[in-house]
């Protein structure tokens, strides 16, 4: 009889081992070769469900949310409280977003994109967000409002210009709320008013701006036309480069603390007709559309954060000794997690089901709203739990949970307040009934 | 140099198994590429890369969902896959080493492979076997346990470490088998891009039923058990009775 169990030390920081130990004989007895579990298995097989359950993954999906796993845990994790700490973002981790593929997600393979679906790229916002929020809401705006949009509306030559940067080299800020004008978006104060044929000149300052410190572009909402109203809105591609463009210095924030959030001032900046999105006057619509999809990335980004809280407090629970025994024996503590898990699985299973809703091209609206707004309500919820489970060490910096907690919050304030997401739904939920 | 790499799929390194009815319970369990194998494709590519190698072959033996680990290869840079489909198992319990080993023979003389790589071992069974035998098979010659392999005057110079030290063997001519250990390299990640161009990538099915293969197990497998849970350990007063307990209790100072 002889036993093996090898335990390896593994590059990676991986642990291999077989946890296993095999008996054997050497004797040449035949084993009967079909199992009853495998017949089993092609039984349940030959019945296909109509519908694949919205949290059922097609094989690129798992594929990919394996892939945006192990990078979060191997290359992002090391990192994560020393970029909290410092405020900024790491730069070799924004190289490796791009080496990656992370940053293009969506861009397809012929202008140097991965060619995902929305679904996908939403999963690897949910995994990047479960190890770290901050970097997660990067390749979100990044993905879901910048290069989306470029790809919906605009020129051929704004999409041969930027998506093979955006996809490879360049990062993307999403300009749109200003000192004046945050929920009422559109009563945005920048202008863009035309020099002659070809050329328009940017006045204004925007105000917190995601990325922006670490921007190439800018993608900027301005009215041309401020006696129109909002109908003057107008979209503008901005490489950063351009003259009489400032980014002031990052806002100090509660969480999030490794994203830049800046004020950008636009002070006689000069673009071109090439440079708008779409037509002159439509920038509102576009926004609307991109942020009604957009604000899908936000919860996934949220769920992350749930899913990052139950990742540290579930394991605890079984290690921690109190009273005798571990403290995930006592009922009270059970009964605490199953409830987050619970509405932590509803969140899910909202979210994942407006991804499909938009991929399948149904009206998905009301239902992004209200998973944006029930998933930052859950990711709170759950982050305050699991600090409270963990006991004094919850409220320490020793474990990511009191960073969860703060990355948390801005879940129920950008791409629309709760009250905002409340207010779509109403609205919406009124049509209904009309 | 066509080169054939070993891909196989196992249980997740980060599982932890569960053991029942007198076998590892395999239902719901994540799987994928064994961490070894991972190791001989990354290899492979980087000889394909350095234009050594003129084409790499990723080869899989098991049920349908082997397809996403072979993908997985392909996305790490192999050109293509061949998948041995089957619904023996490959952890020991039905396909053993032997018959895996013929397996590759069939494969090896049909693509006319110069250099197998395959992991040293798979981590399921941990049998270390199936690269020495297909050597053995093949009358070729053979390195187990590589940590650096070298393309050298149209063989190899590998190196290997033992117990003892670091042995470099000189492969002389190609063909040869080398298994692959764990400080060979740090295999990449597939990026995104890579991942969905990898579906494009072609990849055979055939059966191992239909391969002219005995595949029926020689060893038979009496019994699978957990390890035992560690013994709860002491605390000592002071480095004084740990030497103490180490040389009197332990007798191992
Ligand atoms: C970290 C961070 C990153 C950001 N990134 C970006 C970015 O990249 N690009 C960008 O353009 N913007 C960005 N923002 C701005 C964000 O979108 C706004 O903060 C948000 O839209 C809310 O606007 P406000 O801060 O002006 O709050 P206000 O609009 O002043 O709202 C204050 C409160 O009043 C409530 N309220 C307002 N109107 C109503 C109403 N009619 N009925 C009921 N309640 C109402 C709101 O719900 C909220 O609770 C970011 C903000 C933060 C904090
Ligand atoms: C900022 C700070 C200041 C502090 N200052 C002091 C101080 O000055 N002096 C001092 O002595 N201590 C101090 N403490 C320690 C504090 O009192 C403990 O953190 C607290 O009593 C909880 O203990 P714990 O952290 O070990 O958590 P644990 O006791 O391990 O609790 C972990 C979780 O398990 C739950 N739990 C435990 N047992 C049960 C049960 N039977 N049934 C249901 N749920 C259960 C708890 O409610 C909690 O949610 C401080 C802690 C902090 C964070």
């Amino acid at each position: 009889m002889t036993f093996q169990s090898v335990v390896l030390k593994a590059a990676r920081a991986r642990c291999f081992s077989s946890h296993l130990q095999l008996a054997r004989a050497t004797s040449s007895c035949r084993c009967s070769l079909s199992t009853s579990a495998s017949d089993d298995l092609a039984t349940r097989h030959a019945v296909a469900p109509l519908h694949a359950p919205v949290t059922a993954l097609t094989e690129d999906e798992s594929m990919i949310r394996d892939v945006a796993r192990q990078w979060a845990n191997d290359g992002l994790r090391p990192v994560v409280r020393k970029m909290d700490r410092e405020g900024s973002l790491d730069p070799d981790i924004l190289s490796s977003l791009f080496a990656q593929g992370f940053m293009g997600m969506e861009i397809p393979p012929e202008h140097g994109g991965s060619g995902l679906s929305f679904t996908s790229a939403c999963l690897v916002v949910e995994e990047i967000s479960r190890v770290d929020p901050s970097v997660a809401i990067l390749v979100d705006i990044h993905n879901t409002l910048t290069n989306n949009a470029i790809r919906f509306w605009g020129s051929e030559s704004l999409r041969n210009t930027w998506l093979p940067r955006l996809a490879t080299d360049t990062v993307s800020s999403f300009c749109l709320s200003e000192a004046e004008s945050g929920s009422d978006a559109f009563a945005l104060k920048t202008t863009a008013i035309p020099t002659s044929s070809s050329e328009y000149v940017l006045n204004g300052t925007k105000l917190w701006i995601s990325n922006a410190a670490q921007a190439g572009v800018f993608l900027v909402f301005a009215n041309a036309n401020p006696a129109a109203g909002y109908k003057g809105i107008t979209a503008f591609m901005v490489d950063a480069k351009t003259e009489g463009i400032s980014v002031g210095p990052p806002e100090s924030k509660l969480g999030l603390r490794a994203s830049s959030t800046c004020p950008i001032t636009f002070d006689d900046v000069k673009v071109t007709t090439d440079d708008i999105l779409g037509q002159v006057g439509m920038g509102y619509k576009y926004c609307i559309n991109i942020l009604n999809e957009g604000r899908i990335g936000i919860a996934c980004q949220q769920i992350g954060i749930a899913k990052g809280c139950l990742d540290i407090v579930m394991p605890y629970l079984k290690e921690r000794q109190q009273f005798g025994r571990a403290i995930a024996d006592f009922q009270g503590v059970q009964f605490q997690v199953a409830m987050a898990a619970t509405e932590l699985h509803a969140a899910e299973v909202m979210t994942y089901n407006a991804c499909r809703l938009k991929e399948a091209n149904l009206p998905f609206v009301k239902e992004a709203s209200m998973a944006k707004l029930y998933s930052s309500k859950v990711s709170e919820k759950v982050a305050s739990l699991t600090i409270e489970l963990l006991g004094g060490i919850g409220f320490t910096q020793d474990l990511l949970a009191e960073k969860f907690y703060r990355d948390c919050k801005v879940g129920s304030i950008y791409e629309g307040t709760s009250n905002m997401q409340l207010q779509t739904i109403a609205k919406l939920l009124f049509a209904d009934f009309k | 140099m066509k080169i054939l790499v070993g891909i196989k799929r196992v249980v997740d390194y980060a599982v932890k198994v569960r053991v029942s009815k007198g076998t590892v319970d395999l239902a719901n369990v994540k799987q994928s590429m064994n961490p070894f194998c991972e190791i001989a494709v990354e290899e492979a590519v980087r000889l394909k890369e350095s234009k050594n190698a003129s084409e790499v072959v990723a080869l899989s033996i098991g049920p349908k969902q082997c397809t996403e680990t072979i993908r997985t290869a392909l996305a790490m840079g192999c050109d293509r896959g061949i998948h041995i489909q089957t619904d023996l198992r490959t952890d020991y319990m039905d396909l053993q080493p032997f018959a895996i080993a013929q397996l590759f023979q069939k494969i090896v003389e049909k693509e006319k492979s110069d250099l197998v790589l395959l992991g040293k071992q798979g981590i399921d069974s941990d049998c270390g076997q199936t690269g020495p035998m297909l050597a053995g098979m093949m009358g070729w010659p053979q390195v187990t346990f590589a940590a650096k392999v070298e393309v050298k005057d149209g063989g190899l110079l590998v190196e290997r470490e033992t117990d003892s030290g670091t042995e470099t063997i000189q492969v002389k001519s190609l063909p040869a088998v080398v298994t692959c250990d764990l400080r060979l390299n740090e295999p990449r990640y597939a990026t995104l891009p890579n991942i969905m161009k990898a579906k494009k990538k072609p990849v055979e099915t055939l059966k191992a039923e239909e391969m002219g293969v005995d595949l029926v197990p020689h060893n038979q497998v009496l019994e699978i058990l957990e390890p035992p849970p560690r013994k709860e350990g002491i605390m000592v007063e002071n480095v004084d009775s740990l030497i103490d307990k180490l040389r009197n209790e332990a007798q191992v100072i």
